[in-house]
C-alpha cells in the first residue's frame, strides 16, 4: 500500500497512522525451537552412529532388543499422534469436550509408551546391560532416554493444557498453545521413527 | 556419631569447611575480602538510597528490550573485570617464573586461572556484550516496539546471569576446572578431574546456554516477523543482517554444546563411557563435537562486530555503504562456511591427509568473503567526508589489526604448518589478535556509537581516544611477543620456564597487559567523566552522528514504546532517506500503544537454576530435587497468567511526544 502511495503522491508516507500489528511470531519461534531440539538429537544420533558398535565385549543389539515389544511401543506413540490430530480437528470445530477427550486419550497412549520403555530399560539393566557397561549401551540409553524424557515433559505439558482448556476454554492463547504442543508431539514421533529404524531395526536385522 | 556423619553428608554432599578456597590461599582470601567489602558497599548504598524497589520494578523485572540490553552490557563489563584480572595474573606469573623462581601461582591454581579466563571472556564477557548490543539496537533498527517474545528475553538475560553467578561462586566455594576452556576428556572425566571444578564449568555453561539459545530464537523471530512495513530483507540495515546471521548460528550451534556437555555430565555423574579410555569410549568424539559448536561460536562473536563497523564506516564517511549486497552475501557465506571448518582446530589429531586438506581449504576459503568486507569498508571511506570520532578510531584500528590476525589464521590453516604451530603461543597470539582486534574493538566501537542513543548524552571523546590508544598499543605489546615465542616453539598453558632467554618476551607481553589495563581504566574514567559532563554532552536531537538507520529517528533515550508511529521504509538507509525526502515528524493523532507487562518470573526461575546447579555440583541431591520441582511449578504457574499486556494511554504518548517537540524546538 505504501509503495503505491509513494509513487503517486509527492512526499512518500514515512509512518503508519494506524497501529501496526506484526504477524504473531509464536509459530515461527516454536519451529525454530524444534529445529534446535532436533540438533540435540542429531548429536545423540551421531554419537550412537560412532559408538554404536563399541560393545566392549558386552552384549550387542541382537542379544538385547525384543523387536515385538518395540513394535508395540512404536504403535503406542504413532496412535498418540493420530489421536492428537483428532483433538486438533475437534478444536477447529470449537468442540471443547471433544478436544479434551482426545487429548486425554493421547496422554494415555503417551503414558503407555513411557511404561513400556521403562519396562524395557528395567529388563535390560536387570540383565546386566547397564548404561555403564559399554559405549554402545551408553549411547543407546542416552538417545532413547532423551526421547523418553521429551515425551515425559510432553505429558506434563499436555495435562497443564487440559486444565487450562477446561478452565478458560478454547480461547486464542490456548489454541496457539495446543498448536505448539501438537508440533512438539509430532516432532517426537518423527524422532522416534529415526530411533526405531536406526537403533532397533538396523541393530537387530542389519 | 556414624549416623551424624551420614546426615551431614546428606545435607551438605561433598561441601565442607575445607571447600572454602579462601581458607587456605592468601590470594583468594584477599580477593574474597575485596569482593565482600565492595559487594557490601554496593548493597549498602542501594539499601541506603532505597533503590531496591526501583531496581526490581524498573529493571530486574523489565521486559523492555532496551533495558535488558543495557543489563546485558553491564553484566559483560563486570565479567570483563574478572576475566582481565585472570589475564594480568597469568602475564605476571609468566614474566617472573624462570629457573629458580617458581612465581607466585602453583600449577593447580594457574590451571584454574587460564580455564576461568577463557570461559569468562568468551561466555560471560563477549557473548553478553554481543547479545546486549543486538538486543538494544535490532528492534530500533527494524522499527519495532519490542522483540517477539519479551518475557523470554528477560528470562534469557537472567539465565545468562545465573551462569555467571555459578562460575563466580567457584572462585570462593571449591575450585574451578583445571582443564582449559573446552574441558577435553579424558582429563575432564571423573577419573582425572574428580573434584567440583569441571562440574562448576558444566553447570555454569548449561544454565547460561539455555539463555543464549532462547535469546537466539527470540531475535530470529523478531527480525523475520517484526520489521517495519517496506523493509524487505535487502533493505535491512547491515547490523540487523549480521545479527540475523549470528542468531541463526547461535540456534544452530548451542544445542550441540548442550548435548555434548550432557554426554560429559553423564560420564561424570552416571559412569557412562562416551569419552572414557576404556569400555569403548572415544575422547576424540568429544573434540569433534565441541568444535562443531566452537567454530561457529567465533563467528557468532565476530559477525555483529562486522555489522557495527559497517554502520560506523558508512555513518562517519557520510556515504552509503559500498557494496551493500556483497556485504550481505559475504555475511551469509561466512555463516554457512563456519560449519565446515571445525576440524582445523585439531589437524594433529590424526584424521589423515585428505580430511585435513579438505578442512584446510575450506578454512582458507573463509578469508575470501572476509577480505571482501575489508575492501567494502575501504571503498566506503574512499572519497567520503570522514569524521574522526571515537567509533571511527576503533574501526581503523580494527582494520589494520584484524588483517594481521587474518593472515596468521591463514598460516594456521595450512595443515603442515599447523603441525608445528599447534597449541603453541603462536595460536594464542592469533586468536587474541582476531578476538581483541575484531570482537573487542568492534564492541567498544559499538558502545561509543550507540551510547548517546541509550543514555541521551555522548561519551567523552578525550578519554575515548585515550582508551583506544592504550588498548591498541597494549594489544601489540602483549601479543606480538607471543607470535615470536610461538614460532620458537613455546607451548601454551605453562606456568614455569627453564630457558631464561625467553624471559624478555614475556616481560614485554606483561607490559602490554599493563597498557591494556590503562585502556580499560580509561574506559571506566570515560564513563564517569561523561556522566558528570552529561549536560555538555547532551544529545537533544536523537541523531548525534547524522545517522542513517531508524534508531536515530527517535529520541535519545527512546521512549518506552520506541516509535509513536511505526515508520515506513524505502531504503536500507531508512532514516537518511527520510531526512532527505522531506520527512515531517508527526505532531498529532497519537493513539494508545499496546505493550507487554513486566514480570518477576525470569528472576525467580534463574535463582532456582543457581540452587539446582549448586545442588548438583556439591551432590546435595535434596537441594537439586527441590530446585527442579520449584522450576517446574513456577514455570507452570506462569502459564496460568493470561493477562500479560497493557496499553500506554494516548495522553502519556502525547505528553512524551510534546516534550520531545519542545526539546527539538529549543535545539533549533
Amino acid at each position: 500500500m505504501s509503495n503505491t502511495q509513494a509513487a503517486t503522491s509527492e512526499k512518500p508516507v514515512f509512518y503508519l497512522t494506524e497501529e501496526h500489528h506484526p504477524e504473531n511470531s509464536t509459530n515461527l519461534g516454536f519451529w525454530i525451537y524444534l529445529m534446535s531440539d532436533c540438533l540435540m538429537f542429531a548429536v545423540l544420533f551421531a554419537t550412537y552412529a560412532v559408538l554404536g558398535r563399541s560393545y566392549a565385549a558386552g552384549p550387542s543389539p541382537a542379544d538385547l532388543f525384543d523387536l515385538k515389544l518395540v513394535a508395540i511401543n512404536t504403535a503406542m506413540l504413532l496412535f498418540s499422534s493420530i489421536t492428537y490430530g483428532f483433538a486438533m480437528l475437534r478444536m477447529e470445530k470449537g468442540d471443547k469436550s471433544g478436544t479434551l477427550m482426545w487429548l486425554g486419550i493421547t496422554g494415555l497412549f503417551g503414558l503407555a509408551f513411557l511404561g513400556i520403555e521403562l519396562y524395557e530399560f528395567y529388563h535390560l539393566i536387570h540383565e546386566g546391560a547397564t548404561p555403564q557397561r559399554s559405549a554402545f549401551l551408553s549411547a543407546f540409553f542416552t538417545l532413547v532416554g532423551t526421547h523418553g524424557l521429551h515425551v515425559t515433559f510432553g505429558c506434563i505439558w499436555l495435562v497443564t493444557l487440559m486444565v487450562q482448556v477446561a478452565k478458560f476454554g478454547l480461547i486464542e492463547e490456548n489454541r496457539r498453545r495446543l498448536m505448539c504442543l501438537s508440533m512438539f508431539w509430532h516432532f517426537l514421533d518423527v524422532i522416534w521413527i529415526g530411533v526405531f529404524s536406526l537403533v532397533y531395526l538396523v541393530g537387530v536385522l542389519g | 556419631m556414624f549416623t551424624n556423619t551420614n546426615l551431614m553428608e546428606f545435607i551438605f554432599g561433598r561441601l565442607s569447611w575445607n571447600s572454602l578456597a579462601f581458607t587456605h590461599d592468601p590470594i583468594i582470601l584477599a580477593t574474597f575480602v575485596v569482593v565482600v567489602l565492595g559487594g557490601g558497599a554496593v548493597v549498602g548504598a542501594i539499601t541506603y538510597f532505597r533503590l531496591w524497589g526501583y531496581l526490581w520494578n524498573e529493571w530486574f523485572t523489565s521486559v523492555d528490550h532496551k533495558k535488558i540490553g543495557i543489563m546485558y552490557v553491564i553484566l559483560s563489563l563486570v565479567m570483563l573485570m574478572r576475566g582481565f584480572a585472570d589475564a594480568v595474573m597469568m602475564r605476571a606469573q609468566q614474566a617472573i617464573a624462570f629457573g629458580e623462581n617458581q612465581g607466585y601461582l602453583p600449577p593447580h591454581h594457574y590451571d584454574q586461572i587460564f580455564t576461568a579466563h577463557g570461559v569468562i571472556m568468551i561466555f560471560f564477557f563477549a557473548m553478553p556484550l554481543v547479545t546486549g548490543i543486538m538486543n538494544y539496537v535490532v528492534p530500533l533498527q527494524i522499527g519495532a516496539r519490542d522483540v517477539s517474545f519479551p518475557f523470554l528475553n528477560n528470562f534469557s538475560f537472567w539465565m545468562t546471569t545465573a551462569g555467571a553467578v555459578i562460575i563466580m561462586m567457584s572462585l570462593f566455594v571449591g575450585e574451578f576446572a583445571r582443564t582449559g576452556w573446552l574441558a577435553y576428556p579424558p582429563l575432564s572425566g571423573a577419573d582425572y578431574s574428580p573434584g567440583v571444578g569441571v562440574d562448576y564449568y558444566i553447570w555454569g555453561l548449561q544454565v547460561a546456554g539455555v539463555g543464549t539459545t532462547l535469546s537466539g530464537i527470540n531475535l530470529i523471530a523478531t527480525i523475520v516477523k517484526m520489521r517495519a512495513p517496506g523493509m524487505t530483507m535487502m533493505k535491512m540495515p547491515i547490523f540487523t543482517w549480521t545479527s540475523l546471521c549470528t542468531n541463526v548460528l547461535i540456534v544452530a550451534s548451542f544445542p550441540i554444546l548442550t548435548a555434548t556437555l550432557v554426554l560429559l555430565t553423564l560420564d561424570r555423574y552416571v559412569g557412562t563411557n562416551f569419552f572414557t579410555n576404556d569400555l569403548g569410549g572415544n575422547p576424540m568424539m568429544y573434540v569433534n563435537l565441541i568444535w562443531i559448536w566452537g567454530h561457529p561460536e567465533v563467528y557468532i562473536l565476530i559477525l555483529p562486530a562486522f555489522g557495527i563497523f559497517s554502520e560506523i564506516v558508512s555513518t562517519f564517511s557520510g556515504k552509503r555503504l559500498f557494496g551493500y549486497a556483497s556485504m550481505v552475501y559475504a555475511t551469509v557465506v561466512i555463516t554457512i562456511l563456519s560449519y565446515i571448518v571445525w576440524l582445523h582446530h585439531f589437524f594433529t589429531m590424526g584424521s589423515g591427509a585428505s580430511v585435513n586438506a579438505f578442512f584446510g581449504i575450506t578454512t582458507m576459503i573463509i578469508s575470501i568473503p572476509t577480505g571482501a568486507k575489508i575492501f567494502n569498508w575501504l571503498f566506503t571511506m574512499y572519497r567520503g567526508r570522514i569524521r574522526y570520532e571515537v567509533p571511527m578510531y576503533w574501526t581503523i584500528g580494527f582494520m589494520v589489526t584484524f588483517v594481521i590476525g587474518g593472515m596468521t589464521g591463514v598460516m594456521l590453516a595450512i595443515p603442515p604448518a599447523d603441525f608445528v604451530l599447534h597449541n603453541s603461543l603462536f595460536l594464542i597470539a592469533h586468536f587474541h589478535n582476531v578476538i581483541i582486534g575484531g570482537v573487542v574493538f568492534g564492541l567498544l566501537a559499538g558502545i561509543n556509537f550507540w551510547y548517546p542513543k541509550a543514555f541521551g548524552y555522548r561519551l567523552d571523546p578525550f578519554w575515548g581516544k585515550m582508551s583506544f590508544w592504550f588498548w591498541l598499543t597494549g594489544f601489540y605489546f602483549a601479543f606480538m611477543p607471543l607470535y615470536v615465542l610461538g614460532l620458537m616453539g613455546v607451548t601454551r598453558r605453562v606456568n614455569h620456564f627453564e630457558d631464561s632467554s625467553l624471559q624478555i618476551w614475556f616481560i614485554i607481553a606483561a607490559f602490554g597487559a599493563f597498557l591494556i589495563a590503562l585502556g580499560i581504566a580509561s574506559f571506566v574514567i570515560q564513563l564517569v567523566v561523561s556522566f558528570f559532563k552529561r549536560e555538555q554532552l547532551r544529545d537533544t536531537t536523537g541523531d548525534p552522528w547524522n545517522g542513517r538507520t531508524l534508531e536515530w529517528s527517535t529520541s535519545s533515550p527512546p521512549p518506552e514504546y520506541n516509535f509513536a508511529f511505526t515508520p515506513v521504509v524505502y531504503d536500507h538507509d531508512g532514516w537518511y532517506d527520510m531526512k532527505n525526502s522531506g520527512y515531517v515528524r508527526p505532531l498529532e493523532g497519537f493513539k494508545p500503544i499496546h505493550m507487554p507487562k513486566n514480570t518477576g518470573t525470569g528472576v525467580i526461575l534463574s535463582a532456582f537454576s543457581v540452587t539446582l546447579a549448586f545442588g548438583l555440583i556439591w551432590y546435595m541431591w535434596w537441594l537439586a530435587a527441590l530446585s527442579f520441582l520449584a522450576i517446574l511449578v513456577v514455570s507452570i504457574a506462569h502459564t496460568f497468567n493470561y493477562k500479560r499486556d497493557y496499553y500506554i494511554q494516548a495522553e502519556t504518548v502525547i505528553a512524551t511526544e510534546n516534550a520531545r517537540t519542545k526539546q527539538l524546538a529549543e535545539q533549533a
